[in-house]
């Protein structure tokens, strides 16, 4: 190991394709995200509704999606599905897989803000006479906004680093670039190397987004 | 005797939570203009009652009435909530902790019940928060928000939030406990100038003194009933039960 010199020119002749893989991972990222997000408002109102069978629904997807591997998940949606009729192509199977896993982990994430908030600041807009709805998005939810950035930071993170799954039902993301290249250049150190690297900066940007929101929904 | 109803009353309430009953059966009428202190130890249903009254708990047995219409009427669902949104817009309701919106301004936690639920063009919402404000002296702070008052100033925002939606009665629940004492007065004077203005008010508070000065009557109450009530000057001179003797020498002495 010591004494080895890294093909810096190889690095360097892959980088572009890498670029336009990774740009495909973030589309990815940013549709599952989308789709996570839905399914999690949804699945929070329905935890925190008042009828028990929504209740029950949410409780199940989530408990379903966060105590199952992903990865079982996009295969169970990808290789499963034609069984019983369900077609989707890599791209779709994969967006759908990772934002419905995702979400569970989301909808956890929003509840908790919500009930972060403090319970008189409900009380006291319902007693001016405020319906639970305008009492949600009046004073529940401006409140909540903040306290859920951080954590839907970091489930966007993870949902990130996690679309690196989807390689392995064939979407070709930047996971599944780098593997393509190991076959030809015989050089895992430095291809997955690079890979490494976008994916970490990919990471960064996420990160300063999410600084950039925190700030924007500060409270004074 | 007057024609028109008590402006609150309550009829044999009862709540429980889980298996410990917190009310047993309280009978309290609120004339119009009267000022009503409920005093008692910690634990002993007084915070539960008033907060009943604005169905922030809901009663298990007994009714409230509000200037002859009743709070917690039979209904379900959204009709209930219709009727009780409606209801509490008539009610103003203080807090210990005030409860105050972080993330509105000054002006804005005032004027967003008019201007939302009444249907107030901003311009007027605008002029009666200053109005307000001047009252509870804090023209100067219509733009700041809450993270920048004083705790004081805050309780004296919160009575101007809900005096913006002109109650017909305002209930305190320990407004001035969770304050340090040299800010206890501005608040003290706030009600007090209500009171000089006939504002019907129930006030749960364990300062003793004034209640004194405020109160038409006070009602003492001790482990979900009320013990005994009367005017200030009988309660607190000269109490009946043993109970309320013993807890008002523990509150005198201090």
């Amino acid at each position: 190991m010591l004494g080895y010199s890294m093909d810096f020119s190889l690095m360097q002749r892959v980088f572009p394709f890498f670029v336009e893989a990774a740009l495909v991972t973030i589309e990815i990222t940013v549709l599952a995200l989308i789709l996570g997000l839905a399914a999690a408002a949804l699945a929070a109102a329905a935890k925190m509704s008042r009828s028990a069978i929504p209740r029950a629904i949410g409780t199940l997807y989530v408990s379903l999606f966060r105590g199952t591997p992903c990865l079982i998940q996009l295969f169970v949606l990808y290789f499963g599905g034609p069984q019983i009729g369900i077609n989707l192509d890599p791209f779709a199977a994969g967006v759908i897989g990772l934002g419905l896993n995702i979400g569970a982990y989301m909808a956890e994430s929003i509840r908790g803000a919500l009930v972060a908030v403090d319970r008189g600041q409900a009380e006291a807009a319902r007693t001016i006479g405020f319906s639970r709805f305008q009492t949600l998005r009046k004073v529940v939810l401006p409140q909540a906004a903040r306290l859920m950035i951080r954590p839907l930071g970091v489930n966007t993170v993870a949902l990130l680093k996690g679309s690196a799954l989807v390689s392995t039902i064939s979407v070709v993301e930047l996971t599944y670039t780098a593997q393509r290249f190991i076959g030809s250049t015989y050089k895992p150190f430095e291809i997955f190397g690079v890979a490494a690297l976008l994916y970490m900066i990919m990471v960064y940007a996420v990160a300063r987004i999410v600084d950039l929101l925190d700030k924007r929904f500060a409270i004074v | 005797m007057s024609l028109r109803p008590p402006m609150v009353e309550v009829r044999g309430a009862r709540k429980s939570f889980g298996a410990v009953e917190v009310l047993k059966g309280i009978d309290l009428s609120v004339e119009r203009g009267q000022i009503v202190a409920i005093i008692g130890p910690s634990g002993s249903g007084k915070s539960t009652l008033l907060r009943s009254i604005n169905h922030l708990e809901s009663l298990n047995g007994g009714e409230v009435w509000l200037d002859g219409v009743q709070v917690n009427q039979p209904l379900h669902g959204q009709a209930f909530e219709r009727h009780i949104n409606k209801v509490r817009q008539q009610m103003g309701m203080v807090f210990q902790h005030f409860n105050l919106f972080p993330h509105l301004t000054v002006i804005e936690n005032i004027t967003m019940g008019p201007v939302i639920l009444k249907g107030m063009p901003k311009a007027e919402a605008r002029a009666l928060a200053l109005a307000l404000l001047s009252k509870v002296g804090l023209a100067d702070k219509i733009d700041a928000y809450p993270s920048r008052l004083s705790g004081g100033q805050k309780q004296r925002v919160a009575i101007a939030r809900a005096l913006a939606m002109q109650p017909k009665v305002m209930l305190f629940d320990e407004a001035t406990s969770a304050l340090d004492p040299e800010l206890v007065d501005e608040v003290n004077a706030v009600m007090k100038q209500l009171a000089a203005e006939h504002m019907t008010m129930l006030i749960v508070t364990h300062e003793m003194r004034f209640a004194g000065e405020v109160a038409d009557r006070v009602l003492f109450m001790d482990g979900g009933v009320v013990v005994e009530e009367g005017p200030p000057a009988d309660i607190f001179r000269a109490p009946q039960k043993e109970r309320t003797r013993t807890f008002l020498k523990k509150y005198l002495s201090a």
